[in-house]
């Protein structure tokens, strides 16, 4: 994977994103019961230093309530904070949010619609300014001004974001957010309940910049942030250096750590072949980018004790239109998630240290997350197992048979890089198998992503990824499947499957509501959603990946999490 | 009585001989046939011999190998377990050159790619020969406007950087395929790289072979044709185009050369030929994610292309020499 993460809609774009965590220099598998743990304080903690990066591009704009990209999101995690913040511990489960420039985490008022913030005292921006009230309501005005990209589908539900987001430079957010610069707190109105508003508040998006922050992306300069570094040098040719924010003093270990190394150093333009062999030199001391295929025996065989491998919430899938034949035909669609070889995908990612066959719409880690595989040898939607076994060939061609779909043409269209490929390839075999005339058409994937959103340029079948901002069902489920997210004629439809269902509507409905008063309840709802939808198989689940990273040899104290992955502010040199 | 001496062989009869005794250009053709004829004969090796099908995936399969069934993606010896990779050159029927990362039969799929590597590269230096001939003709024959035009119109085709061109064409054609009014061509046809390598390359035999025709146009013989009153179209099929011929044979070989190489770019960056099918190019870039552990996956298309370049660059050299007169009598004295 070239580029990286971060892309549409508040969850990402298969091959541009990654996300998530294990303890340091340990193979972590992600478990569903969260398990806070105190960041480690190691006895032989190593101050100063420079920590060296690579990365194979720069990430565009630095600006943090603009930038999409994972890169960005990584390397200014420890430059700007939020008012909530997700816990900053090892752990690959996911943890609910806690608070950061907040005292305390509110519970919410008016049914809802109301959370009430009160501002920590004496926290300072890297210029030397006080954090006020008045810079959070700035912050979140500037949101829509700026046009961040998750302002509309994140933070819509604030009172008089719809006239900020149709007339963004007169942004108000008049009767949303109200400041009490006395008693430091911060007043947040919803329209209506949004069961993911704190999680939304501790996403990188809603960074709290100094009021007077232009509103405009502010592209290669980044503004002043709250966190222990800040952005010295960025040139998107040649690289980026962090500095310690002079006005740093750690206010919650678990929200914003102070950092280890005296400063940071990222150089852009490496492959990622290079870049692998420029760390087993010594020379850079870690990679953005994936180890590549090629290069993970001779890490896993020489350099096993530099490698960090932790899972992400993020898979790959088969979106079949559900409206084009022959994936019209619920059997047509069943047929193909019968006869998919989820293992040959696994190989395709490396093998099964670094991928998992997939067999639902909700991934491992996700709130929700039950195990079940309705499509796999031996298993149906009424009596699924807990995991894939084998293709069921037989169970495949015998539904075809009973579609009348046979001999249908169908092209796969796919993203030309990497690992799409293969996959691809594998999928046109798999069809041309149960007797589809099938052709595969690849584009590359910044072209792919919103040409198969458009249900104009009628997709059959489409390969892509998806990936969370945050861990939560919804990210999945609602914004890939709901009748609200299929929006015809547009790029920016991510329900690419065209699947609209009442009935799974309301279910999901309930069990996003049941999330403000009963966590568990709404879990085991977003799991009954996630069996209903399999069982009209609009796509076809294929694999989650994990993600294998490199650290120097003089690398320690690795602290990976779900949602920062590998935490920079605490890597150690020696 | 006398026997009558028998008539003194023709041009190209004497050009043949010449070439029959060019050792290295008889090696080189040989080389070609010997690569032709097995890439020919691809489907027969991958049925009765690798039986194997190089065009499915089969990342999840195993074949018998001296008794044991091996897995053809191969689990990395560390303790992470981290990758897997294809299973090298066997030595055996199947798999003998090993298995792409895809799981496919590399050997198999070398020829199959054969097969449109010289296809495409053979169909293009015609194609371009033909379109260079009728341009080069024209411009050189009639002089003037059509000679200003056709020149330029070359001299713009040549400013441009060969394969820079041949990728914006591919470009656009390789997502959407041709439609020329009824004539619809499909996105995979190979037709598309055989017809954008030929119009990159026109430039390039149209300036020589527009060279000799202006000198073949002051000719004694093609002046006494027109005193003669001889249609000019008579004149440019029977006085000129035979008179050209040999330029066109001995670019020939070169141009096939160079078209193989621009096909394999083109198939290296996914816009030549299209997959599943294959070509010497795409099996560099199937092989291009292999480089550390499976390295034949790149090497073995590498070293077909190179052969063939240098066997149709030797041909070509024999071929201008065993063509050119004054070489000829050059050599004779």
């Amino acid at each position: 994977m070239v580029q990286k993460r971060f892309f549409a809609m508040g969850c990402v774009l298969a091959a541009l994103c990654a996300a998530s965590g294990s303890p340091s220099f340990a193979q972590a598998e992600l478990t569903t019961a969260p398990t806070p743990r105190p960041a480690p304080i190691s006895s032989d903690s190593h101050k100063g230093g420079t920590l060296r990066l690579a990365a194979q591009n720069s990430g565009g704009t630095l600006d943090p309530q603009v930038s999409y990209i994972s890169l960005i999101k990584q390397l200014e995690t420890p430059v700007y904070d939020g008012l909530l913040a997700f816990p900053k511990f090892a752990g690959s489960a996911a943890q609910p949010v806690i608070a950061n420039l907040a005292e305390v985490v509110p519970q919410p008022e008016d049914g809802g619609r109301t959370y009430r913030f009160t501002l920590r005292p004496n926290l300072h921006f890297s210029n030397g300014q006080v954090v006020r009230v008045e810079d959070v309501a700035a912050s979140f005005r500037r949101l829509f001004k700026v046009g961040s990209p998750t302002a509309g589908p994140y933070y819509s539900h604030i009172v008089g974001a719809d006239a900020c987001l149709h007339d963004p430079a007169r942004c108000t957010l008049a009767g949303g957010i109200e400041t009490d610069p006395t008693t430091r707190t911060i007043t947040f109105h919803l329209t209506q309940p949004d069961a993911e508003f704190l999680d939304r508040l501790a996403w990188f998006h809603a960074a709290i910049l100094p009021a007077s922050t232009p509103p405009h992306d502010t592209g290669n300069t980044a503004p002043p942030g709250t966190g222990p570094y800040r952005v010295t040098r960025y040139d998107p040719a040649t690289g980026m250096v962090l500095e310690r924010n002079p006005y740093f003093r750690e206010w919650a270990h678990d929200a914003q750590p102070a950092g280890y190394v005296d400063s940071i150093q990222v150089t852009f333009g490496l492959d990622p072949e290079g870049e692998v062999t420029a760390i087993e030199n010594g020379q850079y001391d870690w990679m953005y980018e994936d180890v590549p295929l090629d290069r993970l025996g001779e890490v896993g065989s020489r350099y096993a004790g530099q490698v960090q491998i932790y899972t992400l919430l993020l898979y790959y899938y088969a979106a079949l239109n559900v409206r084009m034949p022959p994936f019209n035909s619920l059997k047509a669609r069943q047929a193909l998630s019968y006869a998919i070889n989820r293992h040959a995908m696994v190989i395709y990612h490396g093998g099964a240290a670094v991928a998992t066959p997939l067999c639902q719409l909700l991934p491992q880690g996700a709130p929700g997350y039950e195990p079940s595989c309705a499509y796999t040898k031996g298993a149906s939607p009424a009596h699924p197992l807990p995991q894939w076994q084998a293709p069921d060939l037989e169970e495949a061609r015998k539904l075809v048979r009973e579609s009348g779909t046979a001999g249908q043409k169908v092209t796969i269209i796919a993203p030309l890089e990497g690992r799409y490929a293969a996959m691809a390839m594998e999928l046109r075999s798999t069809l041309a198998s149960l007797g589809y005339d099938t052709s595969v058409r690849s584009m590359t994937q910044t072209v792919q992503f919103p040409y198969v959103q458009n249900s104009d340029n009628h997709v059959q079948i489409a390969l892509t990824g998806w990936n969370a901002d945050y861990p939560s069902a919804s990210t999945f489920l609602q914004t890939l499947f709901t009748c609200a997210s299929f929006r015809p004629h547009s790029d920016n439809s991510p329900n690419m499957s065209a699947f609209c269902n009442p009935d799974i509507d309301a279910l999901m409905n309930k069990a996003s509501a049941a999330a403000l008063t009963s966590p568990a309840e709404s879990r085991q709802r977003w799991a009954e959603v996630d069996r209903a939808l399999m069982a009209q198989a609009p796509a076809v689940p294929l694999v989650q990946i994990k993600r294998v990273s490199l650290l120097s040899k003089r690398t320690r104290n690795a602290i990976v999490t779900l949602n920062d992955e590998i935490l920079l502010s605490q890597l150690q040199v020696r | 009585m006398t026997a009558e001496a028998p008539p003194p062989p023709g041009p190209w009869r004497q050009a043949m001989r010449g070439l029959a005794r060019n050792r290295a250009s008889m090696a080189a053709l040989a080389v070609l046939v010997l690569i032709t004829l097995s890439c020919v004969l691809a489907p027969l090796y991958a049925r009765d011999i690798a039986r194997t099908d190089p065009f499915t995936s089969n990342v999840a399969g195993s074949i018998m190998l001296d008794g044991h069934e091996v897995d053809i993606m191969q689990p990395n010896d560390n303790p992470l377990h981290l990758g897997l990779s294809p299973i090298g050159p066997t030595g055996h029927a199947a798999y003998l050159l090993g298995a792409d990362s895809q799981g496919r039969d590399v050997a198999a799929r070398m020829l199959y790619g054969g097969r449109n590597s010289l296809l495409i590269s053979s169909c293009a230096a015609v194609l371009c020969l033909i379109l260079a001939a009728a341009a080069g003709i024209a411009a050189g024959f009639f002089g003037g406007l059509v000679d200003a035009v056709l020149s330029r119109l070359m001299d713009i085709m040549w400013a441009v950087p060969v394969y820079l061109f041949a990728i914006s064409l591919s470009i656009v054609t390789v997502s959407q395929g041709l439609k020329l009014g009824p004539f619809v061509v499909e996105a995979d046809s190979l037709l598309i790289p055989i017809v954008i390598i030929a119009l990159v390359y026109v430039p390039y035999a149209a300036r020589p072979i527009r060279g000799r025709v202006l000198a073949l146009r002051q000719a004694e013989f093609v002046t006494a044709a027109r005193c003669l009153g001889v249609p000019r179209w008579r004149i440019v099929l029977f006085d000129i185009l035979p008179n050209v011929t040999t330029t066109l044979v001995v670019l020939g070989p070169l141009l096939m050369a160079l078209s193989l190489l621009a096909e394999s770019a083109l198939s290296f960056l996914s816009i030549g030929v299209q997959a599943p099918a294959a070509s010497w190019g795409t099996i560099i870039q199937d092989g291009e994610g292999l480089i550390y552990t499976r390295p034949m996956v790149a090497i073995a298309p590498g070293l077909a292309i190179v052969l063939v370049v240098l066997a149709l660059n030797i041909l070509g050299d024999g071929l201008r020499d065993a063509l050119d007169v004054r070489d000829a009598a050059r050599r004779s004295s």
